[in-house]
């Protein structure tokens, strides 16, 4: 249905390809492909990026024959509940399949960007023997493989631009995987392994980064000591994204005051993380980066005072990205907010996440830097209390959140000081925040509160939902209000077969629910399953009982369910029943 | 079916004080309502978890239905149980913690949530909370932090702050020395609060075809830790049907039990669980595995197959 059909015509396709490639965003891409059958064919045979969200939900040779020139491919497996232990070992997210479709496709592989996906050393390294371009690997939460995997990558990768590693479960098996770049490996120009847990050849690390002259960012792992550091930075002051590992040393010391020099050369540093074991008493070494950050990470950085985090946030004035740990108290996050007026996104990790008897971060942190940062869009916000005052102050405040994550360590908190369920704030702020994309609810929370989000958040994407809601009522006002809903999760919360079945077309528009210990029967995901037959619907099976009775009034602990171009999924494990 | 880890022997008894099912109310329905020790009280609970199986998904007024709304121990594993309600397996964390259960901070605003229906507030008939836990430290998955990121924060928040070292001296030599004991693999340090490993391990038994994991850190001797497994995993079993009968503390490598609890070690061995120091075992144990006890007698050989079919698998 092109009613432009003949104009377009005009432009040859090689044109056509050419405009394309100004579209970067896969959306946009998607969006193109749909207008004409002309402008499919040259979409598709001109995507070089593709992006998969949910690994099941199409093959990796379909794919393929879809997007034949296909170059880079993102690839996300596990529901995001996985990273909280929430799915069993083994339930799925091969990689493999994927390695093995493109190898025989003979496709260009340049580029694997992966979440949440199982790989093991054998895939790397069938990886790293077939895409001869291949520039730029990048694991977030992956699991399965060793620093042997590592190594196959790193010795056989000629051109190898990008490995980041991004707190992913690695083996170590005490080899040298640094040292297998091989010394004609000047390519680098990114290098994260922080998340490794042995040691490295710091030898073999230095003279990596002496022969790489294109290195730009370099995040180390413990194991690196602050000497190392000094004589890595001498070689590479061109970094712009650093991440220490061990920042622990006598201030006095020659070692020591060679880093300062080391430092101060550094003048394009713009992100810094790590810290992975600090001494405080070594950190105004890097207060000469601080006016020029604009992004720090000391969420893995242990013990660091309030005052003396405050000490260093203080010269950090263009800061755009800040994630730290709730040591940093309320008054630390007063000095964020009347220092950081370029912040967009916070992120407050707790620092004793099981801990009580401190009140490190409450609602009055987020007030102070939702009232001092008015560029806020972004925040993730662990804390041990809230209120619906604070909610509806930070929601006048910070119109543009496009993601607001709010963690309340007790899940059914109450607003601390009326002692009512926290509808009202988390009202305000979708009612606020008309781009809002991404939402995390947490405390004591009725239906109410989500009679607003399915009113007001229009462009919600992505919903997480814990210990919530009081009947179906509340499920269903989401699923008929947020018409833009991509991503929900659920767990222990009241909704059921009801909610479930109203308007079981939705799921198609959706990439996947998730639900466990809610109320949901094995009779109604049994009924889902059979009237929409482009949704897997899983459930993991805790005993194996639950597939041999008969009983499906019994509830399902937990599903997963998802739309997919390919049916059930032949590598599901035996505690996974696609109905 | 009476099955129990081969775990400690002698009393532990630590089973009972927290008022885990190794006391009196535990059970199949992991109803262990802490320190009630009222057998009406738990055979009350049993009962509406029973009953509960078999109803609808309304939340009505019950004060039995709105214990279902229960923090769920839904572990990766998961917990079992045909028909098993969200607040069914209890042990001695299982039910809402209110704002009024906070030890600190909150004692200006206990007082219980009013005008709401919302369960959280009238359930917990258990009324103490064990001082030394968390609100959160018995839910799965809760708070939501990547596991990579949990366990690399109980390991700081265990390990001594480096500012405490104040051996500074101009001597840089010693330093490092310093720094290599700090960050090493902490094999010369064997209190029990040196945690120089990842907090979740995975643990699987024999016959069970889901894996689960446990949090290493949240124990300090083997009883405890084969408490908490003998919870995970023979409560599944018993749900099933079987009553709660008088339960025996847990034996540790009892030769006489039907099952032993094993580990891999760094090296790829399997080896018996209790035979080393608690710190060393920290320190090089990677994953655990409960078999039967008739097949632990030949250890090596069946094991390294099974290890050798696991490393192999993922594809």
């Amino acid at each position: 249905m092109c009613v432009f059909q003949s104009t377009i015509n005009y432009f040859p396709e090689e044109v056509l390809e050419h405009v394309f490639d100004f579209l970067s965003s896969h959306r946009d891409r998607n969006a193109v492909s749909l207008v004409c059958k002309s402008w499919c064919r040259v979409e598709r045979f001109s995507r070089e990026k593709v992006f998969v969200g949910n690994c099941y939900a199409v093959s990796p040779e379909r794919l393929l024959s879809t997007f034949p020139r296909v170059r880079s491919l993102t690839l996300k497996g596990k529901p995001h509940f996985a990273d909280f232990n929430l799915v069993p070992p083994d339930w799925g997210g091969y990689l493999h399949p994927w390695i093995d479709a493109m190898v025989k496709a003979r496709a260009n592989l340049e580029e694997l960007r992966l979440k949440r996906m199982v790989l093991s050393d054998d895939t790397l390294d069938l990886l790293a023997h077939s895409f001869p371009s291949f520039k730029s690997l990048v694991l977030v939460s992956c699991e399965g493989f060793t620093t042997d995997g590592l190594a196959a990558i790193a010795a056989n990768c000629r051109s190898l631009r990008e490995l980041d590693l991004q707190e992913n479960e690695v083996e170590d098996r005490r080899g040298q995987w640094l040292s297998c770049f091989p010394d004609s490996c000047t390519s680098l120009v990114s290098l994260n392994f922080a998340c490794l847990k042995g040691e490295v050849n710091l030898a073999a690390l230095e003279r990596l980064v002496a022969r790489c002259p294109n290195l730009r960012s370099l995040r180390l792992n413990h194991a690196v000591p602050l000497d190392a550091l000094q004589r890595i930075l001498a070689q590479a002051p061109h970094l712009v994204d650093l991440g220490t590992g061990s920042f622990v040393h006598d201030p006095d010391s020659e070692t020591y005051h060679k880093l300062k020099n080391a430092i101060q050369n550094c003048t394009s540093i713009r992100s810094l993380s790590g810290f992975l074991e600090v001494a405080s008493r070594c950190l105004p070494s890097i207060y000469p980066l601080c006016s020029s950050l604009t992004s720090l990470n000391l969420s893995y950085a242990p013990g660091i005072y309030s005052n003396e985090l405050v000490n260093l946030i203080r010269h950090c004035k263009k800061l755009e990205r800040l994630w730290i740990l709730d040591t940093i108290g309320d008054k630390g996050l007063g000095v964020v907010a009347s220092t950081c007026k370029e912040l967009q996104e916070l992120r407050v990790f707790p620092f004793d996440p099981h801990g009580v008897g401190y009140t490190a971060v409450t609602e009055e942190g987020l007030v102070a830097v939702s009232a001092g940062c008015p560029k806020l869009n972004s925040i993730l916000y662990f804390c041990q209390q809230m209120t619906n005052a604070a909610l509806i102050t930070v929601a006048k405040n910070c119109p543009n959140f496009i993601r607001f994550r709010l963690c309340t360590l007790n899940p059914t908190v109450p607003d601390a000081v009326t002692q009512l369920p926290l509808d009202e704030g988390f009202g305000a702020i979708v009612q606020s925040c008309k781009g809002l994309k991404r939402l995390s609810v947490s405390g004591l929370l009725t239906d109410q509160v989500f009679l607003y989000i399915g009113m007001y958040a229009e462009q919600l994407e992505m919903l997480s939902i814990a210990f919530a809601g009081e009947s179906d009522k509340g499920m269903l006002y989401v699923l008929n209000g947020c018409k833009k809903l991509k991503k929900l999760e659920i767990r222990d919360s009241p909704f059921g077969d009801v909610a479930l079945l109203a308007d079981m077309g939705k799921y198609e528009t959706m990439r996947s629910l998730w639900m466990s210990s809610c109320e949901v029967t094995l009779e109604a995901c049994k009924k889902l399953a059979m009237k929409m037959p482009r949704l897997n619907v899983e459930i993991i099976n805790e005993n194996e009982q639950m597939e041999a009775s008969t009983d499906d009034k019994q509830k399902v602990e937990k599903m997963y369910l998802y739309r997919t171009l390919v049916g059930p999924r032949k590598d599901a494990p035996a505690f996974v029943w696609t109905l | 079916m009476e099955q129990t880890l081969g775990l400690l022997g002698g009393g532990c008894g630590g089973g009972g004080s927290g008022g885990g099912p190794g006391g009196s109310s535990g059970g199949s329905g992991g109803s262990g309502l802490s320190n009630e020790t009222a057998s009406s009280a738990v055979s009350k609970v049993e009962k509406d978890y029973m009953g509960l199986s078999s109803e609808g998904s309304s939340y009505e007024n019950e004060e039995e239905i709105e214990l279902g709304l229960g923090l769920s121990l839904s572990s990766g594993g998961g917990t079992g149980g045909v028909g098993k309600n969200k607040g069914s397996l209890w042990g001695d964390y299982g039910r809402i913690l209110t704002a009024k259960d906070l030890p600190n901070g909150f004692s200006g605003r206990a007082g219980g949530v009013s005008g709401t229906k919302r369960a959280a507030d009238c359930v917990s008939p258990a009324e103490n909370v064990p001082a030394s836990t968390g609100v959160s430290s018995q839910v799965v998955g809760w708070p939501p932090i990547r596991a990579f990121r949990m366990n690399s924060l109980v390991n700081q928040s265990k390990n001594p702050n480096v500012e405490e070292d104040k051996g500074v001296g101009g001597n840089e030599k010693k330093e490092n020395l310093k720094k290599k004991t700090n960050y090493g693999n902490h094999k010369t340090d064997d209190t029990p609060k040196d945690k120089g490993h990842l907090g979740y391990i995975k643990v699987n038994m024999d016959g069970v075809p889901i894996g689960r994991k446990v949090d290493l850190n949240a124990h300090n001797c083997y009883e405890s830790l084969a408490e908490a497994l003998e919870e995970m995993f023979f409560n599944t079993i018993a749900i099933s049907g079987e009553k709660e009968s008088s339960r025996q503390p847990p034996k540790l490598l009892d030769e006489s039990s039907e099952f032993v609890l094993t580990y891999e070690d760094k090296e790829g061995d399997w080896m018996l669980v209790g035979d080393v120091p608690w710190g060393m075992f920290l320190c090089t144990v990677k994953r655990l595995r409960i078999m039967r006890n008739s097949e632990a007698n030949g250890i090596a050989p069946t094991i390294q197959q099974r290890h050798e079919r696991l490393k192999g698998k993922p594809i």
